[in-house]
Parts: structure tokens; C-alpha cells; sequence
């Protein structure tokens, strides 16, 4: 692919919809949606003046906010960002735009086990450093002879060179799976998925009870132990308010795609950072994009198609 | 209602007072609540990292005793169902106790949860108007439904007891039964959905078996029965509390029946992990025999069927159940089974090996034991108190300034026992 934007045919930062809900839903605007304004109206009133949190504890589900309590909302995250990094960044809430349906094709025979992506991926999502060490993709090292096998792969694999004989290397993320477990099993509705496929949380809504990560088959869910360790100078700034702004302790997180980049016609920084090309990303629903191509000349496979989660993430051998 | 500032003032005289025995008991109790709420404040500073709890064990000791205390508040009401079928004199008496624990063993399994959650100040999320429950779909919705429905429900028929006889008045059959009767199907429910909880996940396949809800239920039958046979002892010892031996030995032989059952379900689940010998044995062999040099369940795992398969004989054999100390041996024994069975024998092989097919070798830090032992210190104080107010009115010590003291009353209406 000669252009390395993934909207084929389109330049520039591309045309993202105005922050703003994805979903307006008009049907939240009934009685409990007043009950609850009322309620949060009347609180916070009451207790003006006693900073954010308390606002944030009394506002109601992202999806149901109007552009301007999202605006606010978001105005909110940067402050806190400020508090807390004392760094300027930029949250935004890009909707999902259009006739856009995210598909992610990797490459297992490309793929040689480098984990660059896993730290591109950390950077760019200002996951925790250590205590917990949080890594959205895992590298599974897993024996030639044996297949995809699970009970023969080892994610801690040491290295001084890879790809090491007779193994080979299998990548591992949130599958953003049209059929989500953990969508499903939430209680809250803190996770939902998205128009273009990114299955998204609501930081500020996640009770932290972690029924997603039991149901998540690919162990694509990870839960903020402490508060993130995360180094003021390496904070990334350009954030989206469902992806990858700082998480606070007690919440899970997850891969999105980049949707803070994504969204905005860009690539994932993983798919950017492969040294060999094995990561692949486009729109599903464009004839010209490169993952139909990948999907039209290659043969692809999903990760425990048995349990019939039907991911928009796929492998592939393309030799 | 009237009287009831003196009901709370003759209830508090009634916790206060006692010898030296009970104010040992207390005072334990209260060590333990102190234990509790300083490991607690430990975990809500650091963050769940206080646990051993990581990404690939993601729920563990926690959550392994609220499965057991799930069990134990369903079973203790389930009691009713032999003390009515054969006509045991105190019926009252076994409704009120069963309820007693129900609403002790409910409260465990809410603070266990709240223990285990990231954010359990956001609580209200899952709450309907003000939040934004996943109902139908989520099936944590579920069972804060009918966790909290069984909860109210045993306060409601408890109370509504305890108060008609504190102030001398018959209690109305019309009102009375059908409660008892709605009771049954909550406590089997709340137990059945907390099977489904994890029966439904098909990323787990430990978990993802039909035969799951019965062997919940079916192990609940055990353990909670255990703990009323020992208190019903205790009882009869420090009040004039009549419960005739025939009914704790018939207790005790529903409990063999309940165990074969459940040994039963557990070697048919052996059985087809073993012998068709898939991928999905690698849970179960992490349990019974370890994967590779891990091998920290598998004590514990024999240790739990030891513990059961030598109860289940205590409780067969006519002798030693119809004698004291092998009946409480028995109950000892089944209590230490089937804890370790549906506790930490239940989650954490459920996540070994992860569901990348990584080990994580779990057990639980100091402050998770002590979290715990605060849960328990609190719930086995709420049962101390419940019991303190609600046998003096069930023996008619404890009345209304008025109210005749008959000792066990009866219902008004024919048919009454």
C-alpha cells in the first residue's frame, strides 16, 4: 500500500464528526433520564464548589450526555490531567464516522516475535509502566510442531534473538468481537461496542467488578491493581475520552484500535511500528481498503472460532 | 407501631447482658471486625494490588467465599422444607434460626463483593433509575436481584415473627406460609444464579458445564445444615429451647443424601474430563494433580474430598450420626469440604491456566485473609445479636410489658402444629 493513511483515497487528518456522543439515544431522554438530571441537578447544587468529582460521581451514562455535558465532561479529564500530570493535553470524543467498520489483519507468518508493537501500544496508550505492568497485546511464543496451541505457548518468552527455531510468534489483542462476552456480561453497561466495531469503556462508569475479564476469551481485559505508574514525560497528550486517556485505580482497560487515532484517519501504532509489515488495518467496508484485499487474496482464520464470538480481527498466513 | 422504642430497648438489654462465655464470643468477633477494617483500609489505599489478584486470576478468595456463603444462605432456608414435610414440632423455631443465618450469611456475601470491587462507591451504577443495570443481560444484575430480594424477604417474614410474638399476638398462617413457601424458590434461585454467573462463560470452560447449578445446590444442602445442626446444639444447652434429637438426626441423614449427590455430579464431571481426556482436562488436572512443578491447589483438593467423602460416611452410618461427637465431627468436616470446594477449589482452577494458557500461581495475601476474617467477624456478629433478641421472644422470655409469656405459642387458625 503506497499511502499509509487507512481511508483509502483520503488525505489529511481526515473529516472526524465534532466531539459528541456516538449514540444520541432518544429514548434516555424519558423519566429516569429526568429522575436522574433532577437528582444530579439538585446535588449538585447543593455541593457546588467542591470540585469535579463530585460532578463526575452525579452525571449520568456517556452515552445519554448531550454535546455540551460531553464537552464539559471532557474539559473536566483535562483539568484532571493537569492536576494530576501537570502536563496540557488535548482529550477529544470523536464519534465513529459513517460507513466505517474497523477490520485488523495480522500476519502470523510475517511476524517475528519483536514485541515492538507491545511497547508502541504502551506509549501511545498511556498504559502503566509497572506495578501493574499493563500490556493490551501479548506475544505468544508457540512451538512449530504443535500449532496454535495454547497449552504449549508461553507469553514471558526471553529472548536475545528472535524469531528463536522452531517457534513462531502469535499476537494477541482485543478481537473487538461483533458477538462481545464482556459487553454482555457488564452490569452496568460501562462497555459497549461502537458503530465502527471498537469496543469502548467508560472509565468513569466501571464499578471495577470484572465480570469482562472472566468472560473475555482472548485475556484481551486488564484491571488498573493500583494507579497507573505512569511518568509525566512520557504521558502522550493527543487522548480520546473512551480510549486512551489516564486511567484511574480500579477500572479495566483495553486495546481500542487507537480510536484516538483511528478516528482521525490515522493507524495504529502498532500496525505503524511493525518492523516487518505483518499488521494490516482498514474500513470492512471498503472494496479498495487493505484488509479486503487481505481478506479477498488470503485465507484468514479467527482466534476460538468455537465460541463464536465473530471478531473483526483476523490472522492470516500470507506465505 | 407502637412499642417499638421499648422492643429496640429490651432488644439492646438483651445483647447486653450475658456471661462470660458470650462476652468472650463478642469480643473475639469484634477482634476479628478490627483485623478486617484495618486490612481494608490498607486495600482501598493501595488498590486491589494489596491482593494477589493479577490480570490472569482476576477474581480468587474474595469471591470464592461468597460462592460458599451463597451456598449457606440458600440451604439454611431449604430447612423448612424436611421441618414441615415431617412435621417437626419447633417448626417456628427452624423457620426463625434458618432465616437468622440466611440474613447473616447475605450480609457476608454483599461485603464480600463490595471487598472485591475496583470502584464500590459507583454501586449505584447497577441500581435501576439512578443507574444503568445490563438487565437482562448481565447476569451480576441478576443476582444482585435476587441476593437483595432474599435478603428483604427474610427481614420481612423474620420481623414480622418475631414481633407479632414479642407482643404476644398469633401470627397470621395466611401471612406466614406463603412467605415461607416464596422463600424456597429465592434461596434456590439466588444459588442457581450465582452457578450461572460462572456456568455461563464460555471463555471458561471449568466453569462452562450444566452440571454446575446442581452441584451448587447440592453442596449447599451440606454445608448449610452443617452449621444449624451445631447451633441448634448450642441452643438447647443455653435456653429452653426444644428441639428433639430425632429432628437433628434426620437433619443429618438429608445431609448424607445431599453429599452422595453431590460426590456423585463431582465424579461424573471427573469422569468426562478424564476419560474423553480434551483440552478442557487441563483445568481439572491443575486442581487434582498440578500442571507441571504448580501444584498449590492439589492438597487442598484432596484434602476437600477427604473432608467430604469422610462426612458423607459419618452421616450414613445410623451410629455415628446418632452420636454427638461423630455428628459434629461430621458437620466440622462437611463445613471445611465444601468450603474449600466451592471456594478457592471453584475459581481459581477456573482461571488456571489463563485463558491464554498461562500460569499464575494464586493464593491469597495477608490482607485478603484479613479482609476476610473481618467479613466473617462481621456476619457471625449480626448472627450473634439476631439470636441474642429473637430466641428469648421464641421461648417467651423476652415480651412485651403486657403480653403473656406462653413459651412456644401457637398460630391462631385450624391445622396450626
Amino acid at each position: 500500500m503506497s499511502s499509509r493513511r487507512w481511508p483509502a483515497g483520503e488525505d489529511g487528518e481526515g473529516t472526524p464528526r465534532p466531539a459528541g456522543p456516538v449514540q444520541v439515544e432518544e429514548l434516555a431522554a424519558g423519566r429516569r433520564s429526568f429522575l436522574r438530571t433532577a437528582a444530579a441537578g439538585a446535588a449538585v447544587a447543593a455541593l457546588s464548589g467542591c470540585g469535579d468529582s463530585l460532578e463526575d460521581f452525579f452525571r449520568r451514562r456517556f452515552k445519554e450526555l448531550s454535546p455540551e455535558e460531553v464537552a464539559r465532561v471532557l474539559e473536566r479529564v483535562e483539568r484532571r490531567n493537569k492536576e494530576r500530570f501537570g502536563k496540557d493535553t488535548t482529550v477529544r470524543a470523536d464519534g465513529a464516522r459513517p460507513g466505517v467498520e474497523f477490520g485488523y489483519g495480522l500476519d502470523i507468518s510475517r511476524c517475528v516475535g519483536c514485541r515492538r508493537c507491545v511497547y508502541a501500544c504502551v506509549k501511545e496508550n498511556n498504559q502503566s509502566r509497572e506495578h501493574p505492568q499493563i500490556h493490551w497485546i501479548q506475544v505468544l511464543e508457540m512451538e512449530k510442531d504443535h500449532g496454535v496451541d495454547l497449552a504449549h505457548a508461553d507469553l514471558y518468552y526471553e529472548a536475545d534473538a528472535v524469531p528463536r527455531p522452531g517457534k513462531f510468534y502469535f499476537p494477541v489483542q482485543c478481537q473487538q468481537c461483533r458477538n462481545p462476552p464482556c459487553v454482555k456480561t457488564c452490569p452496568t453497561q460501562a462497555t459497549w461496542k461502537e458503530p465502527d466495531g471498537i469496543v469502548v469503556i467508560d472509565y468513569d462508569w466501571c464499578i471495577g467488578c470484572r465480570c469482562c475479564m472472566s468472560a473475555c476469551p482472548y485475556g484481551a481485559r486488564h484491571f488498573n491493581w493500583a494507579v497507573p505508574t505512569l511518568p509525566p514525560e512520557e504521558l502522550n497528550p493527543d487522548q480520546h475520552y473512551l480510549g486512551n486517556r489516564p486511567r484511574p485505580k480500579g477500572v479495566v482497560e483495553k486495546c481500542t484500535f487507537c480510536i484516538q487515532r483511528t478516528r482521525r484517519g490515522r493507524y495504529p501504532a502498532c500496525v505503524e511500528i511493525c518492523p516487518v509489515g505483518a499488521r494490516k488495518f482498514g474500513n470492512l467496508l471498503d472494496p479498495e481498503s487493505e484488509i479486503r484485499k487481505v481478506m479477498e487474496t488470503k485465507r484468514v482464520f479467527i482466534f476460538k472460532e468455537d465460541l463464536a464470538t465473530h471478531p473483526q480481527f483476523y490472522y492470516f498466513y500470507a506465505t | 407501631m407502637s412499642g417499638v422504642s421499648e422492643f429496640l430497648r429490651g432488644s439492646v438489654r438483651e445483647v447486653t447482658t450475658g456471661k462470660r462465655g458470650y462476652w468472650l464470643w463478642v469480643g473475639f468477633l469484634l477482634a476479628a471486625v478490627v483485623v478486617g477494617g484495618v486490612s481494608y483500609a490498607q486495600q482501598a489505599r493501595q488498590g486491589l494490588i494489596a491482593t494477589n489478584m493479577r490480570d490472569d486470576v482476576s477474581w480468587a478468595f474474595y469471591i470464592g467465599n461468597f460462592t460458599f456463603l451463597v451456598g449457606v444462605a440458600a440451604a439454611a432456608v431449604l430447612l423448612v422444607v424436611p421441618a414441615y414435610v415431617y412435621q417437626w414440632k419447633p417448626i417456628k423455631e427452624v423457620v426463625v434460626l434458618g432465616e437468622l443465618l440466611a440474613v447473616s450469611a447475605l450480609t457476608m456475601c454483599l461485603l464480600f463483593i463490595a471487598a472485591d470491587m475496583g470502584h464500590p462507591e459507583r454501586f449505584l451504577h447497577i441500581v435501576p433509575i439512578v443507574g444503568s443495570p445490563n438487565w437482562p443481560r448481565s447476569m451480576l444484575t441478576w443476582d444482585a436481584l435476587v441476593l437483595n430480594a432474599y435478603l428483604v424477604l427474610n427481614l420481612v417474614l423474620v420481623l414480622y415473627l418475631l414481633f407479632r410474638t414479642y407482643r404476644g399476638q398469633p401470627y397470621h398462617r395466611k401471612v406466614f406460609l406463603p412467605l415461607v413457601m416464596l422463600s424456597i424458590p429465592t434461596a434456590i434461585s439466588t444459588h442457581t444464579v450465582t452457578a450461572f454467573l460462572y456456568n455461563g462463560m464460555a471463555s471458561r470452560p471449568y466453569w462452562n458445564a450444566s452440571i454446575l447449578a446442581p452441584r451448587f445446590i447440592a453442596s449447599a444442602f451440606c454445608s448449610g445444615p452443617a452449621v444449624m445442626i451445631v447451633l441448634f446444639q448450642l441452643l438447647r444447652r443455653t435456653f429452653r429451647f426444644e428441639i428433639k434429637d430425632e429432628a437433628i438426626w434426620k437433619i443429618a441423614e438429608l445431609m448424607a443424601y445431599a453429599m452422595f449427590l453431590n460426590l456423585f455430579l463431582l465424579g461424573a464431571e471427573l469422569f468426562k474430563e478424564y476419560y474423553s481426556a480434551g483440552e478442557h482436562l487441563l483445568y481439572t488436572q491443575y486442581y487434582w494433580q498440578g500442571i507441571g512443578g504448580h501444584r498449590a491447589l492439589v492438597p487442598y483438593a484432596w484434602l476437600s474430598l477427604s473432608c467430604s467423602v469422610l462426612a458423607f460416611v459419618l452421616f450414613l452410618v445410623p451410629r455415628t450420626r446418632r452420636s454427638f461427637p461423630t455428628l459434629n465431627l461430621g458437620c466440622l468436616l462437611i463445613w471445611a469440604g465444601v468450603y474449600i470446594e466451592k471456594g478457592m477449589g471453584l475459581i481459581i482452577p477456573g482461571f488456571t491456566p489463563s485463558t491464554l494458557g498461562q500460569i499464575y500461581p494464586y493464593t491469597p495475601t495477608a490482607v485478603e485473609w484479613g479482609v476476610a476474617i473481618g467479613v466473617f467477624g462481621v456476619g457471625f456478629l449480626v448472627f450473634t445479636v439476631l439470636v441474642k433478641i429473637a430466641v428469648p421472644i421464641l421461648v417467651g422470655t423476652f415480651r412485651a410489658p403486657g403480653a403473656i409469656a406462653t413459651g412456644h405459642d401457637t398460630p391462631e387458625g385450624p391445622g396450626a402444629h
